[in-house]
C-alpha cells in the first residue's frame, strides 16, 4: 500500500440540524483527507463540529441532520451511496468507535454474539468460523480469558474491557480506516493511557489509517501525524502535528495550547486552624439483603481515612472512579452516614442529626460536577443563587437578597443580569460559575469541589481554576478538591492525597507527590497522565 | 431463579391475607345485606336465611369461618343463584372469560406493537401521525360506544356476526368481544411502543450497530425492538389480570356469560361470598402475572437478576 495514497477525502463538506430554533448549521463547508496507515487528529472543543463531520461520514447523523458536499472513499462518494453499499463500506472498510463504552454495546446480547454478528454479515463466514474469528479478536485486543468473555454480557464489564470489545468490533472486518470518537475520554487516566497503546500496537500490526477525534491535545501530541484544529465549524489550522505544536499560527489554536492550567498554590502557614477534621471516617454501603434474601453484601467506600483540613488550605483528593473520593467528601460534609469522628471547627459533628447540621450547612458548601444536572432548570439563576439565603438569613427582605445576588454573580465574572435568565441559557462555563455562586452567596469557610472542572473545555477549565484560586485569595476560604485530572490537581491543590479503593496510599505536599511518588499506584497515575512523547502511533 | 419465585409466592400469602380482610370487612360496611331486596321477605323467612349461612354470628366470627372454608379451598355458597356455589359460577365462567381476555390481549400486542414500531420508525412523518390519531382514537372512544357500533355495522347492517350471545363458544360469536376489548388495548401498547422504540432507535449501542454495517432488519429488529419491548413487558401484566377476570361493559352488551359482570352485580346485592370470590380470584390473576412478568423480564434482560 502506498503510503502517500489518499483513501478518505472530505470535500466541502457542511452539516445542518433542522431545531426548533430553525437550522443551525454546525460543520460549514470542511476539508479534510486521510491517507492509508497515517493517524490523523481532528481537535476541538465541545462544539466545534468535530464529532459531526465523521458522523456524516458515516451517514450516522441524527434523523433531523442533513450532510451535504463529497465523502469519497477510493472514487465512491459515501453521502450518495445506497443503504446496502453504503453498509458494504461501514463496519468493514471504515469502522468507529465511540467515547461512550459503557452504552455503545448491545446490553441484551453477549459479547460473542455481538463480535460474531458483523464477521458473518461481512465475510459470510459459518458460525463456527466466525466464533473463532472472534476469539482471536478478543485475544488481538488482550481480554484475559476470552473463551469465557464470549459468553458475558456488557454490564459484567468494566468501561475500559468494554472499549476493548468496541475495538475488537471495529476491527473484526480488517479495516482501511478506523475512526475513534473520544475513545478515551470517559475512562479513567491509568485505563486511557491501555487504550491508547492498545490501539497503537493495532495500527503497527494491521497497518489502518486512524482518524482522533479528541479534545485532548496531549493524545494529540503522542499519536497524530496530521492535526487538523477546529472551531464553530471550521477548520482553523491544518498541519504536520510538529508543526502545529512548535509553531501554532493561528490564534485559536495558539489559546488551546496555552490552556493547560499552570501556577501551583503556596501552602497555609502551619499554624493555620484546624478548619475540618476527619480521624478514621469509615463510609458502608449495603448491597441487597432483606427478607428471605439472606445477609446484604457490605462495600467499604471509605476505609479508615484521617484528614485534617486547614484555613486557606487546598487539600487534592486524587483517585479514579470507585476509589471512593466523592463519598468521602461526602462524608466529611455529613451527607452520608459515617463512623469516625468529625470535626467542623471545635464542634464534634460525627453524630449531628440534619436539624444540628442545617444552620452549619452556610459554612461548609458544596459544588458539583455536572453543571446541568445540578441547576434547578425550573428556577432563575437568582432563584436558584439566593434559595440558601432563605434558609440561612431568613430576615433578609427580597431587594437585599437581590443585591446579595448581584455581588454574587459579579464575584464569579458574570452579568448580574444572568439573574433573570435561566439555566438552560448558559453555557456549560457559565453555569459552573453560577454554581460557584451559589455556594459563594453564603460566604463559606469550607467547600467540598467534586470534579467542578471535568465536564468542562480546557480553555473553559483554566478559567474556573483561576477563578477558585481568586475566591480563596479573597476570602481564605479551605477547598477540599475532588478530582481525577492530575494537571488541575496540582495548579490547584497544595496538599494531595491519592486514594484507592477507600483506602490512602499517599499523601503529603503536592510538589513532592508529583516530583517523587512513592507509591507504585501514584507513579502508574502520574505516567498516565503526564505529557511523554514515548509512543508515537506510526514511527 | 427459583429461589426467587420460591420467595415471590411466599410474600404472596400476607397480601392475599390483607386484601382478603380488607374486602371482607369493606362489603360489610355497605349497608343492607343480601336478603334486603325490594319487595322485601318476611321477617321470619329472612331470619331462617340469615341464620342458615350464618349470618347471624359475630362478624368476627364469619370471618374466621370463611378463613377457614377459604383455606380449605370453598368459596361458599351464591347468596343470590342459591343453586350454584361460587366455585360452580367461577368454573362455568371464568373459562369464557379467559378466552376472550387471552385473545384481546394477543390481538393487542401483536397489533399494538406492530403499530408502535411502524410509527417510531417513520417519526413526525403520515404513518406516526396516523398511528398517533389511531391511538388517540382507541384510548379515548369508550368501549360501550365500540361495542353497539360493531353490533350496528357487523351484525345488523352486514350481517357478518351474530349480534351477541355465546353460541356455545362459535368463533363468529367471539369477534365482536375480542375486537371490543382489545381496540384500547392496541392504542395503549402503540403509544408504548412507539415511545420506547423511538428512545431505544436513539441509544448508543444502536449507533454502534449501524457503524458496523448491519443491516435495517438487524438494527431494527434485532437490537432496537428487543430493548423497546420491555416497557410493553411490563404493561402485560396488570393487563393480563385485567383483562383475563372479564369485562362487565363487554359481557353485557354482547351477553356473554362470563365473569366480568359478576363483580358489579354481586356487589350491588350484597352477595357477599361472590364478591369475596372476585377479589381473591383477581388478587391471584394480579399477583400471577407479575410475577411471571418479572420472570420474563429477567429472560429478556440479563441484567436483570434475581438471586
Amino acid at each position: 500500500m502506498d503510503a502517500s495514497e489518499t483513501i478518505l477525502n472530505v470535500k466541502d463538506l457542511r452539516v445542518r440540524f433542522r431545531t426548533l430554533d430553525g437550522v443551525v448549521e454546525a460543520v460549514k463547508g470542511i476539508n479534510i483527507h486521510v491517507n492509508a496507515g497515517e493517524t490523523v487528529a481532528v481537535v476541538g472543543e465541545s462544539g466545534s463540529g468535530k464529532s459531526q463531520t465523521m458522523m456524516a461520514a458515516m451517514s450516522l447523523l441524527a434523523s433531523n441532520g442533513e450532510a451535504t458536499g463529497v465523502v469519497d472513499y477510493r472514487g465512491r462518494n459515501l453521502l450518495t451511496l445506497s443503504k446496502p453499499e453504503l453498509n458494504k463500506v461501514r463496519g468493514r472498510k471504515i469502522s468507529m468507535i465511540f467515547q461512550e463504552p459503557m452504552t455503545s454495546l448491545d446490553p441484551l446480547y453477549s459479547i460473542g454474539n455481538q463480535l460474531i454478528e458483523p464477521i458473518r454479515r461481512h465475510r459470510g463466514l459459518s458460525a463456527a468460523q466466525a466464533r473463532e474469528e472472534a476469539l482471536k479478536l478478543l485475544r488481538l485486543v488482550h481480554i484475559p480469558d476470552p473463551e469465557r468473555r464470549m459468553k458475558s454480557y456488557p454490564h459484567e464489564m468494566s468501561g475500559g474491557q468494554r472499549q476493548r470489545v468496541m475495538i475488537a468490533m471495529a476491527l473484526a472486518n480488517d479495516p482501511d480506516i478506523l475512526i475513534a470518537d473520544e475513545p478515551t475520554t470517559a475512562l479513567d487516566v491509568t485505563i486511557q493511557a491501555q487504550i491508547l497503546m492498545l490501539l497503537a500496537e493495532l495500527q503497527r500490526k494491521l497497518g489502518m489509517a486512524i482518524v482522533f477525534i479528541t479534545h485532548d491535545l496531549g493524545i494529540v501530541r503522542r499519536f497524530a501525524d496530521r492535526v487538523y484544529v477546529m472551531r464553530y465549524g471550521e477548520v482553523v489550522e491544518e498541519g504536520e502535528a510538529e508543526a502545529i505544536f512548535v509553531n501554532p499560527q493561528h490564534a485559536y489554536t495558539k489559546m488551546l495550547l496555552a490552556a493547560e492550567p499552570t501556577g501551583t498554590k503556596a501552602p497555609p502557614p502551619p499554624n493555620a486552624p484546624v478548619l475540618l477534621e476527619g480521624r478514621n471516617v469509615e463510609v458502608n454501603f449495603k448491597i441487597g439483603g432483606g427478607f428471605l434474601a439472606g445477609e446484604p453484601l457490605v462495600l467499604r467506600a471509605v476505609d479508615h481515612i484521617s484528614i485534617r483540613l486547614q484555613r486557606n488550605q487546598t487539600i487534592g483528593i486524587v483517585g479514579e472512579s470507585g476509589s471512593g473520593k466523592s463519598t468521602l467528601g461526602r462524608a466529611l460534609l455529613r451527607l452520608l452516614p459515617s463512623d469516625g469522628l468529625i470535626r467542623f471547627g471545635d464542634r464534634d459533628i460525627s453524630s449531628a442529626d440534619r436539624q444540628t447540621m442545617r444552620p452549619l450547612r452556610r459554612e461548609l458548601q458544596l459544588v458539583f460536577q455536572d453543571p446541568f444536572g445540578s441547576l434547578s432548570p425550573r428556577m432563575t439563576v437568582g432563584q436558584v443563587i439566593t434559595e440558601g439565603l432563605l434558609v440561612h438569613e431568613p430576615t433578609l427582605s427580597g431587594k437585599q437578597r437581590d443585591l446579595r445576588a448581584v455581588e454574587a454573580l459579579r464575584e464569579v465574572g458574570l452579568d448580574p443580569n444572568a439573574r433573570n435568565r435561566y439555566p438552560h441559557e448558559f453555557s456549560g462555563g457559565q453555569r459552573q460559575r453560577i454554581a460557584i455562586a451559589r455556594a459563594m452567596i453564603l460566604k463559606p469557610k469550607v467547600v467540598v469541589l467534586d470534579e467542578p472542572t471535568s465536564a468542562l473545555d480546557r480553555s473553559v477549565q483554566k478559567q474556573i481554576v483561576e477563578l477558585l484560586r481568586k475566591l480563596q485569595a479573597d476570602h481564605e476560604l479551605s477547598y477540599l478538591f475532588i478530582s481525577h485530572d492530575l494537571a488541575v490537581v496540582r495548579a490547584m491543590a497544595d496538599y494531595i492525597i491519592v486514594m484507592k479503593q477507600g483506602k490512602i496510599v499517599e499523601e503529603g505536599p503536592t510538589e513532592a507527590i508529583f516530583s517523587n511518588p512513592q507509591a507504585t499506584y501514584t507513579q502508574t497515575l502520574m505516567a498516565a497522565a503526564i505529557d511523554v512523547t514515548r509512543f508515537r502511533l506510526s514511527a | 431463579m427459583l429461589r426467587y419465585v420460591f420467595r415471590r409466592l411466599l410474600t404472596a400469602i400476607p397480601t392475599l391475607f390483607v386484601i382478603v380482610t380488607m374486602a371482607f370487612f369493606l362489603i360489610r360496611v355497605a349497608p343492607g345485606g343480601p336478603f334486603n331486596q325490594e319487595r322485601g321477605l318476611s321477617p321470619e323467612i329472612k331470619a331462617n336465611l340469615e341464620a342458615q349461612f350464618g349470618l347471624n354470628d359475630p362478624l368476627w366470627l364469619q370471618y374466621v369461618h370463611y378463613l377457614g372454608n377459604l383455606l380449605r379451598g370453598n368459596f361458599g355458597p351464591s347468596y343470590n343463584m342459591p343453586d350454584f356455589t361460587v366455585t360452580e359460577l367461577f368454573a362455568k365462567g371464568l373459562p369464557i372469560s379467559i378466552q376472550i381476555g387471552a385473545s384481546a390481549l394477543i390481538l393487542a400486542l401483536l397489533l399494538g406493537s406492530l403499530l408502535g414500531t411502524i410509527a417510531a420508525l417513520n417519526q413526525n412523518k403520515l404513518a406516526d401521525y396516523s398511528v398517533i390519531a389511531l391511538a388517540a382514537a382507541g384510548s379515548t372512544i369508550p368501549t360501550f360506544v365500540i361495542a353497539p357500533v360493531i353490533q350496528l355495522l357487523f351484525g345488523l347492517t352486514w350481517k357478518l356476526l351474530p349480534i351477541g350471545g355465546w353460541g356455545d363458544g362459535a368463533l363468529l360469536n367471539k369477534v365482536g368481544p375480542v375486537l371490543t376489548l382489545a381496540l384500547p388495548q392496541i392504542a395503549i401498547v402503540a403509544r408504548l411502543m412507539r415511545g420506547s422504540m423511538i428512545e431505544s432507535l436513539r441509544s448508543h449501542h444502536i449507533r454502534t450497530a449501524r457503524a458496523l454495517g448491519l443491516s435495517d432488519w438487524s438494527v431494527v429488529v434485532k437490537h432496537a425492538l428487543r430493548g423497546a419491548i420491555l416497557p410493553i413487558v411490563s404493561f402485560t401484566g396488570p393487563a393480563a389480570a385485567a383483562l383475563l377476570t372479564g369485562s362487565i361493559i363487554v359481557e353485557t352488551i354482547f351477553a356473554v356469560p362470563g365473569i366480568g359482570r359478576y363483580f358489579v352485580e354481586a356487589a350491588l346485592n350484597r352477595d357477599y361470598t361472590l364478591v369475596m370470590g372476585t377479589v381473591v380470584v383477581i388478587a391471584l390473576f394480579t399477583i400471577v402475572f407479575n410475577l411471571i412478568v418479572d420472570i420474563m423480564y429477567a429472560f429478556v434482560d440479563p441484567r436483570v437478576r434475581y438471586d
